[in-house]
């Protein structure tokens, strides 16, 4: 299946961007992060590939300043994108070596003509 | 039992109607496609399709226009299309959805005051108008399937299968903006699916590739591009479509010559369409 050509877009220009962003799709799952967003969770996506929702959650968060995982769809910024909105959210996301880090994290949904075809979610350290 | 292609119009842009231009032809997008129950199919109503109505003179079965977008070249000729001044006449128009307006709007803007002598709803045929969806829809004994691929605007590519017959219509097409073709999974190349193993892919090859480095982003694609998109899809026969309006036959030619040469062996036919060509794929 050919992905959605907004996601297609999408994956194109964050290739070539320094900010660190993913890109979801439909279903939740993360189909794409770029190299900054690998450099900063420690993994490149050529090592990871797809992450579904679940397998996001486990390997990277979000988790809530107390270090616990936040379920992710009562997340602020899960609920906007189910209503088609940019949103804003900070939470933590674990390191490869472990390590908790807060992030501030902002989602731009990618609304067509055909409704819902997923999203853009950059993130970047948040101030201690 | 077979599905007939012809071209109508090759020309992308703007129409070139002189001599120079003319074995390859003037008209702008637009292909004819006969089904094997003998449906009538067009692809795009560039100034080509005036031609079809002419020779369907008399005729009163239905039409099926598929539009892959409304930039000018590929609707222009919409006004000068018989059926649509056929009282009665039974035309469907599927077009891309877009936000803010219906297709009929859309289309309307050009049929209508100033720029057309009758409205849109004036048109004396029973037109209706529909956004191509998601799932695909049958015309006879064809699917059709469409979805969005990478050019200016909302475009759609079609796939049109017919028994075992596949045709792919991408004419507007820049699949390698932004990345390189070669390394690609297809899941990320725009188009991939529309085209993948299509008997016959018609595809955008407006410029030489020392024209696309110039015309990056513009929704177009270069000779090598065209190719490795085609060879990535599986595509056996491949029709190079939508002609740059500063190529002559003779640059025609030669960009024919190169494309040949760059693909080699790797599809059972490669050239670039003609006005007035015909092609048969057993269904």
């Amino acid at each position: 299946m050919t992905q959605a050509v907004e996601l297609i877009l999408a994956r194109n220009l964050l290739s070539a961007v320094e900010l660190a962003a993913f890109i979801i799709d439909t279903d939740g799952t993360v189909v794409f992060f770029n190299d900054s967003a690998g450099a900063l969770i420690g993994r490149r996506f050529e090592e990871v590939g797809p992450l579904d929702q679940e397998q996001w959650s486990s390997e990277f968060g979000p988790f809530d300043e107390f270090g616990q995982l936040m379920p992710t769809d009562s997340l602020p910024l899960s609920v906007a994108l189910r209503e088609g909105l940019p949103a804003n959210g900070r939470f933590s996301v674990r390191l490869e070596e472990g390590d908790l880090v807060p992030v501030e994290v902002s989602a731009l949904p990618l609304v067509t003509a055909n409704g819902f075809q997923g999203a853009i979610v950059v993130f970047w350290r948040a101030a201690e | 039992m077979a599905l007939s292609v012809r071209y109508w119009g090759t020309r992308g842009s703007i129409p070139t109607p002189t001599p120079d231009m003319a074995r390859y032809g003037g008209n702008t997008s637009c292909v004819e496609l006969t089904l094997s129950d003998g449906s009538q199919m067009i692809l795009d109503a560039g100034t080509g399709i005036r031609g079809v109505g002419l020779a369907a003179t008399g005729q009163t079965t239905p039409v099926h226009v598929l539009l892959t977008h409304l930039h000018l070249d590929h609707i222009q000729g919409l006004m000068f299309f018989a059926p649509l001044f056929a009282p009665g006449r039974d035309v469907r128009i599927y077009g891309p959805p877009a936000l803010g307006a219906p297709l009929l709007n859309r289309l309307g803007r050009y049929i209508s005051a100033p720029l057309a002598p009758v409205e849109i709803h004036e048109l004396p045929a029973e037109v209706t108008f529909e956004e191509a969806s998601d799932g695909g829809w049958d015309v006879g004994p064809a699917r059709v399937q469409a979805a969005f691929v990478n050019h200016r605007g909302p475009t759609l590519g079609y796939r049109i299968t017919d028994g075992d017959a596949t045709v792919a219509y991408l004419p507007d097409h820049e699949p390698a903006l932004g990345q390189r073709l070669d390394g690609a999974s297809g899941e990320w190349i725009s188009g991939h699916g529309l085209a993948k193993d299509a008997d016959l892919l018609i595809h955008d090859a407006q410029y030489s590739d020392s024209e696309y480095s110039q015309h990056v982003g513009w929704g177009h694609s270069g000779i090598a591009d065209t190719i490795a998109f085609a060879r990535l899809t599986g595509a056996r026969r491949l029709a190079l479509f939508h002609h740059d309006p500063l190529h002559d036959d003779a640059a025609l030619d030669a960009l024919g010559e190169e494309a040949a040469a760059a693909a080699g062996d790797q599809f059972e036919e490669i050239a670039l369409a003609r006005e007035q060509q015909t092609a048969t794929l057993a269904t």
